[in-house]
């Protein structure tokens, strides 16, 4: 029974401690995924600009506050422009970027079916 | 068959010549619009003087232009754009508002008696994300304030170009 105490009070220290492991996790996955605005070439997350630790401080204020991933990219990019997430979203000024791998696939796909598998038969 | 395929071939790097011909042309230093039409975020702010907190939108509410004015005793920019916010603050229907921006009280108590005080009131942004709300990149930097809504963002210091732009548009 004590050994079970004993367990049950590690199990619950472990737990706490995974719990904020998680919320550093999610901290560190948005500023890896947001460009640093004036040290260009380098994530939130990477530099040490007073923009990006403010920055960094401003997302961990907002995870705090309960809002999700999406949310706080969404209030950058009302703030920022797209241009702050490194993982864009479709919309007229990125869809070529979208669809070009997608078309060259099937163009590839067909050239590759027409040449050998109608070659065949 | 063959000369299908070389001018297949021909057009591709064609296109890819003028996509990355065009690509060195552009600069490749991100310059965001400053032309915007944002509201005022719902946020709360102390002055530096009293330490009382205050809603940011009160500030705004009067009919006049307000210019936000991001600065900050450390930074050389500001001490340079300092004479046009002096001028600034001379001219009729519009009021400055500083953002000390990550800075200590006497230092910038300091800067404004060396170089006088703009600045209709003065808030607080001890760690920076005060400005990260508001949208902006660094210090020194301004908002132009019509109607509790940003209508102008100016990043860098004032310089008498903008000065003039500042004035013609709060005619």
């Amino acid at each position: 029974m004590k050994y079970f105490k004993y367990l049950f009070i590690i199990f619950f220290i472990m737990s706490s401690i995974s719990i904020k492991a998680e919320s550093n996790d999610l901290s560190y996955q948005i500023t890896k995924n947001l460009r640093c605005l004036i040290c260009q070439g380098q994530s939130v997350y990477d530099s040490d600009s007073e923009f990006a630790i403010s920055l960094k401080l401003v997302v961990n204020e907002k995870l705090n506050e309960g809002l999700s991933e999406t949310e706080i990219y969404d209030f950058l990019k009302d703030k920022y422009g797209q241009w702050i997430l490194y993982d864009p979203g479709l919309n007229k000024n990125t869809y070529l970027l979208w669809l070009l791998p997608l078309l060259l696939f099937v163009i590839g796909g067909a050239i590759i079916f027409k040449k050998f598998i109608i070659k065949k038969n | 068959m063959k000369n299908k395929f070389s001018i297949l071939l021909i057009v591709f790097f064609t296109f890819i010549f003028i996509i990355f011909y065009k690509g060195l042309n552009n600069s490749n230093i991100y310059v965001p619009s400053t032309q915007v039409e944002k509201d005022v975020p719902d946020l709360k702010v102390k002055l530096l003087r009293s330490q009382n907190e205050i809603e940011l939108k009160s500030l705004f509410e009067g009919n006049e232009f307000y210019l936000i004015n991001i600065w900050s005793s450390w930074c050389g920019p500001c001490r340079e754009e300092h004479p046009i916010l002096m001028n600034l603050k001379n001219q009729k229907n519009i009021k400055i508002i500083g953002l000390n921006y990550k800075d200590n009280k006497a230092n910038a108590e300091k800067f404004l008696r060396e170089l006088g005080n703009p600045y209709y009131e003065i808030l607080e942004d001890n760690n920076g994300s005060k400005s990260i709300e508001l949208g902006a990149y660094g210090v020194p930097e301004s908002f132009l304030i019509h109607q509790n809504k940003i209508i102008r963002k100016y990043i860098g210091p004032l310089n008498q170009n903008l000065f003039t732009e500042i004035n013609s548009l709060i005619k």
